[in-house]
């Protein structure tokens, strides 16, 4: 090759070169469809917007659950730039660790360009420092949101929120929620979760590679608008509630008060208690491992819905509805206190129903249940004794006990009481008699209820053998309409005759002399109420107490639990009667009654005269 | 000299038209990629097109000059200006500022220069100054090193700068020396042959084969292949004479190459340099790491279509996915926003213009201004070449401008010189310069 001929070896490779590139660039421009497709992907960003999540109302129209706005701090890891770790966490209020592991989070794979939540739910005053300052963290930006406001009272009714866990989306079958969504974890906010949710909607924008917002897509064509959750007037009376609480203070218990011609609950108190204010925000996950471990008296747990108790004596007002509806004894029917059968106190002879029921004999109701299991119908006693159980089963859960109550709540316990079965299983088939059982018949050995089984026990009684499921939603309310709830009236297999003379029990439990809960009597108001003194293993026993006021068109049905405070009596019956009081007059009267209740420290064992 | 000329007389009319061009698309470019609602006024200086407005008006002032200065100033003054050069390139280590980790920058006033950008047509000038001298015999030792030398001094400088793809363009003036005789064709082809090599030692140098029981890296593969080759090769020229010494002094080289190759890549280079090259050939995928630029920059290309997405419509410029979109990266708002077409005629304009300074170098008497002719398209060449080649995937990732369009007040000032002279010696091509 001529030296001069070297030119052409030059302008060829010029021209090789663009000839390539014109090639692949014909190729990814007209013949690729792939980026076109990225570059939408890329601009075109999907944004849900979430609707304002239903607020509460309690049953006179008080604003209970609220929301304010918080905002969560985003991150978008490739745009951190000079980062002083120390300082930015000082002004976020978290640990060096808690950084560095919110940061690894967000910084996995693509995530290092893209935003994601670094820190949820910083209330608005939090915020006021942060957002002049957060201007010098490049990489770092604040969302608005919302944050629940709650009333600091009625925590286990109303539960509490939390991110939604991999299970929960797991069981989530449309997909709605995705990773890091706000859910109901329990109490009402858990149950009607669907209802206050409301719907999301979504929304096309166009964003740049900040992700910042340049529009909207097709002037908003494939948008969806966002549904507001509804909003849900509860059952329960505020101010009951609120000084049940106190009441409760220093004890630990529960107390469950029902409205009975309706089934609504007035309120339900689980002590001890604590703030579901604590649970909102970016404290939740520390507050919650606080009060979950720290606490030894955990007052995360509903005790009211999740604790299962001996009933004790108040049990023994069914023995004698079964045993008058079984035609086993009549309202007449007396019995001596014998008391070689049954433990028993000293006390004039119940001689019927009424008596049994005021005294709260212990041989009586041994002889009233042993007529209803041991009724011959089998020659064989221990037949016998199986046929009788199982007839008197079928009776109990009438009475709403051994079974769930549809309470509108989550973590609702069902309690327990024994079958033949279960007698079976542990001593043998024909291994077992009334002998082995007749526990039973004061409420106590393998029996358990719950506070709100004991509550809807006191609305049959003063409804006279039915009841409505227990709620605490009356009504869910959209933008105009208010849809009630409907619960159907459940009877129980006890004609609503027998129930007159247990309420004359009742009556004298509480007002005549020898009745074992004379402190719940309230002096403008008849009070029918039946004490209960729960033996347990586990050391003092549990005072308990139910009860209906007032007599002659009861407004409200009660069960107070208080552990470890022995006798009936001596506290279920006072706190009762002081719920009963203020729901039904406003105010109290008997003030060294209500001082009394105040400064009892049953947990400390302190001030209990 | 007749000095009563106009300074626009005899200058070639069809290279000022293609270099007006290009300027006139590189701001069109600009002024895309950096639109937002919020500012209309083109004139406004907070905006990058404002500013390239003014180095544009700054560098024709400057190419107005370049016209004016006697072409034998730039053959006297040849080794002066590469010494100023060479004294403002050690400057930038005394009082320099870096800029994207590159110490490259002298900050004079309100602005920055970039000397290893100015550094190209002092070369250029230097090399054509010493090729051009009468007493040079191309085949010595001697010449072939004082070439090499000049060429070398300004890239170990901007090496250190930490500016590697600014030195890699001098590796052009190889194409340069190539036209003068200085090296041989064979070279040319020898350095074909390695460099296909060496893309086949970094595809296949991470595989692992396993023959049997016997596992070996693919290195090993690919040496085995080229010994085979070889011998072939040779059973075919037993016959020709010393063809055993070429053979297998070409096999030990080969060999040689594919070891310094694995050791260089896995020693000396940085690891963003390999995991860029293993990018670029297909080896790595990182879409939102490393690979990040490159994919997004496709992406805008790619999305343009035949004809584009319309003037200030490009949603992949205007909202940033696109990094460096207004240096290194502003083909891709040609390629989106006015599609193949825009990208057609781009490259038309610039392998019009290479050909063109090719035909105009070729037509010089006198040696220098020939020389210096095919190093200023060399230059502006590999520019075009690596950074297009880098928007569309078929180069590294090297940050080097596109010569005319890319912001920047520095290249439009170098590009512009560099091209002007030229444009002057070939105004004054009857006569014969030294």
């Amino acid at each position: 090759m001529r030296l001069d001929e070297r030119k052409y070896v030059v302008g060829g490779i010029f021209i090789i070169i663009a000839f390539i590139y014109l090639i692949r660039l014909f190729y990814i421009q007209v013949i690729n469809d792939k980026y076109k497709l990225s570059s939408e992907n890329n601009t075109i960003k999907k944004v849900d917007i979430y609707p304002s999540r239903g607020v509460f109302y309690d049953r006179n129209g008080r604003l209970l659950v609220s929301n304010e706005p918080g905002y969560d701090i985003m991150v978008i890891p490739s745009q951190i730039k000079d980062l002083d770790t120390a300082k930015f966490c000082n002004l976020l209020g978290i640990t060096i660790e808690d950084f560095r592991a919110k940061l690894e989070k967000a910084n996995q794979g693509q995530w290092r360009y893209k935003p994601s939540v670094f820190e949820k739910g910083i209330d608005i005053e939090s915020y006021g420092i942060i957002q002049e300052k957060l201007l010098y963290y490049p990489g770092f930006y604040a969302e608005t949101s919302t944050l629940r406001k709650y009333p600091s009272f009625a925590s286990h009714l109303i539960g509490y929120l939390g991110e939604v866990s991999p299970g929960m989306l797991e069981r989530d079958s449309v997909n709605y929620y995705r990773q890091g969504d706000i859910v109901g974890w329990s109490g009402i906010e858990a149950y009607y979760e669907n209802v206050l949710r409301g719907k999301r909607g979504t929304k096309l924008v166009l964003v740049d590679v900040f992700n910042n917002e340049k529009g909207s897509y097709a002037n908003g064509k494939f948008d969806t608008t966002a549904i507001p959750g509804s909003s849900l007037n509860l059952t329960i009376d505020a101010e009951l509630q609120k000084y049940g609480e106190i009441l409760m203070q220093n004890k630990v218990g529960s107390i469950v008060a029902i409205e009975p011609s309706t089934g609504e609950i007035l309120s339900l108190v689980s002590s001890p208690t604590f703030d579901n204010n604590l649970l909102v925000g970016k404290k939740r996950n520390k507050n919650f491992r606080e009060l979950q471990l720290n606490d030894t008296l955990n007052p995360l747990f509903n005790r009211a819905l999740q604790a299962k108790y001996p009933p004790g004596s108040i049990f023994k007002l069914v023995q004698a509805l079964i045993g008058m509806e079984e035609g086993v004894i009549t309202e007449n029917f007396g019995a001596p206190c014998n008391k070689s059968l049954v433990g028993c106190h000293n006390h004039p002879m119940a001689t019927n129903v009424k008596k049994g029921v005021q005294f709260s004999c212990n041989p009586y109701f041994y002889a009233v249940f042993k007529r209803v299991i041991n009724q011959n119908k089998s020659s064989n006693y221990f037949k016998d004794t199986e046929i009788g159980l199982g007839l008197w089963n079928k009776h109990i859960e009438t009475f709403g006990l051994g079974k769930r109550l549809n309470v509108d709540l989550t973590n609702v316990s069902s309690g327990g009481i024994p079958t033949p079965n279960y007698y079976d299983k542990i001593y043998g088939k024909g291994r077992w008699a009334y002998s082995t059982i007749y526990s039973l018949s004061i409420g106590q050995g393998e029996v358990e209820v719950i506070p709100m089984q004991m509550a809807n026990l006191a609305a049959i009684m003063a409804n006279k053998g039915y009841y409505y499921t227990p709620h605490v939603v009356k009504s869910i309310q959209e933008a105009d309409t208010v849809s009630p709830l409907y619960y159907p009236k459940i009877n129980t297999s006890v004609s609503s005759k027998y129930y007159d003379v247990i309420h004359e029990g009742m009556r004298a439990v509480v007002e005549e002399p020898g009745g074992t809960a004379r402190r719940a009597k309230i002096d403008s108001i008849t009070v029918c109420g039946k004490t209960g003194t729960a033996q347990n293993p586990h050391g003092e026993d549990h005072s308990v107490f139910i009860a209906f006021a007032p007599m002659e068109n009861p407004k409200i049905a009660i069960a107070v639990y208080v552990e470890n405070a022995g006798f009936g009596g001596t506290w279920a019956a006072p706190i009762a009667s002081l719920m009963m009081e203020k729901y039904l007059t406003g105010e109290i009267k008997n003030k060294a009654k209500e001082e009394r209740i105040l400064k009892a420290d049953i947990i400390n064992r302190k001030n209990m005269q | 000299m007749r000095r009563s000329r106009s300074i626009l007389s005899n200058i070639d009319t069809p290279t000022l038209l293609l270099y007006l061009s290009l300027v006139m698309i590189g701001w069109i470019s600009i002024y895309a990629a950096v639109y937002n609602e919020l500012h209309h006024s083109i004139f406004s200086m907070s905006q990058l097109y404002g500013k390239q407005l003014i180095w544009i008006i700054a560098g024709l002032v400057i190419g107005g000059i370049v016209l004016t200065i006697d072409s034998e100033f730039y053959t006297t003054f040849a080794y002066v200006i590469y010494g100023l050069l060479i004294l403002s390139l050690l400057f930038v280590f005394i009082a320099g500022d870096e800029v994207n980790g590159a110490k490259s920058w002298i900050k004079i006033g309100g602005f920055s220069l970039q000397p290893s950008e100015f550094a190209k047509f002092a070369t250029a000038l230097v090399l054509s100054k010493f090729l051009s001298g009468i007493n040079i015999k191309f085949n010595e030792f001697k010449a072939k090193a004082i070439s090499l030398l000049i060429i070398a001094v300004p890239v170990m400088f901007i090496l250190l700068q930490n500016d590697t793809g600014s030195a890699i363009v001098y590796g052009v003036f190889i194409l340069v020396i190539f036209r003068k005789g200085l090296i041989n064709g064979n070279i040319l082809l020898f350095g074909l042959g390695g460099a296909l090599i060496a893309i086949l030692t970094l595809i296949l140098r991470r595989s692992e084969f396993t023959w049997f029981d016997f596992t070996f890296s693919g290195s090993y593969l690919l040496m085995g292949i080229l010994a085979i080759i070889t011998l072939l090769i040779y059973y075919v020229l037993r016959k020709v004479k010393r063809s055993w010494l070429v053979c297998f002094g070409g096999l030990i080289i080969a060999l040689g190459l594919v070891i310094g190759i694995d050791y260089f890549f896995d020693n000396v280079l940085k690891p963003y340099q390999v995991s860029r090259i293993n990018i670029t050939l297909g080896l790595e995928s990182d879409p939102q790491g490393a690979g990040y630029n490159l994919e997004q920059s496709l992406i805008a290309i790619g999305s343009g279509g035949f004809t584009g997405k319309g003037f200030l419509e490009g949603t992949q410029t205007k909202f940033n996915f696109v990094p460096e979109q207004s240096t290194d990266f502003i083909f891709c708002t040609i390629g989106e926003e006015w599609g193949f077409l825009g990208t057609f005629i781009t490259i038309a304009l610039y392998v019009s213009l290479f050909l063109r300074l090719l035909f105009l170098a070729e037509r010089q008497r006198s040696e220098f201004s020939r020389i210096y002719g095919y190093s200023v398209a060399c230059i502006l060449f590999f520019h075009f070449m690596v950074n297009i080649g880098m928007t569309i995937g078929l180069a590294p990732v090297i940050g080097i401008p596109l010569p005319f369009i890319s912001y920047g007040g520095s290249s439009m000032w170098s590009f512009t010189i560099l091209l002007f002279i030229f444009l002057k010696l070939d105004s004054d091509r009857l006569m014969v310069f030294r």
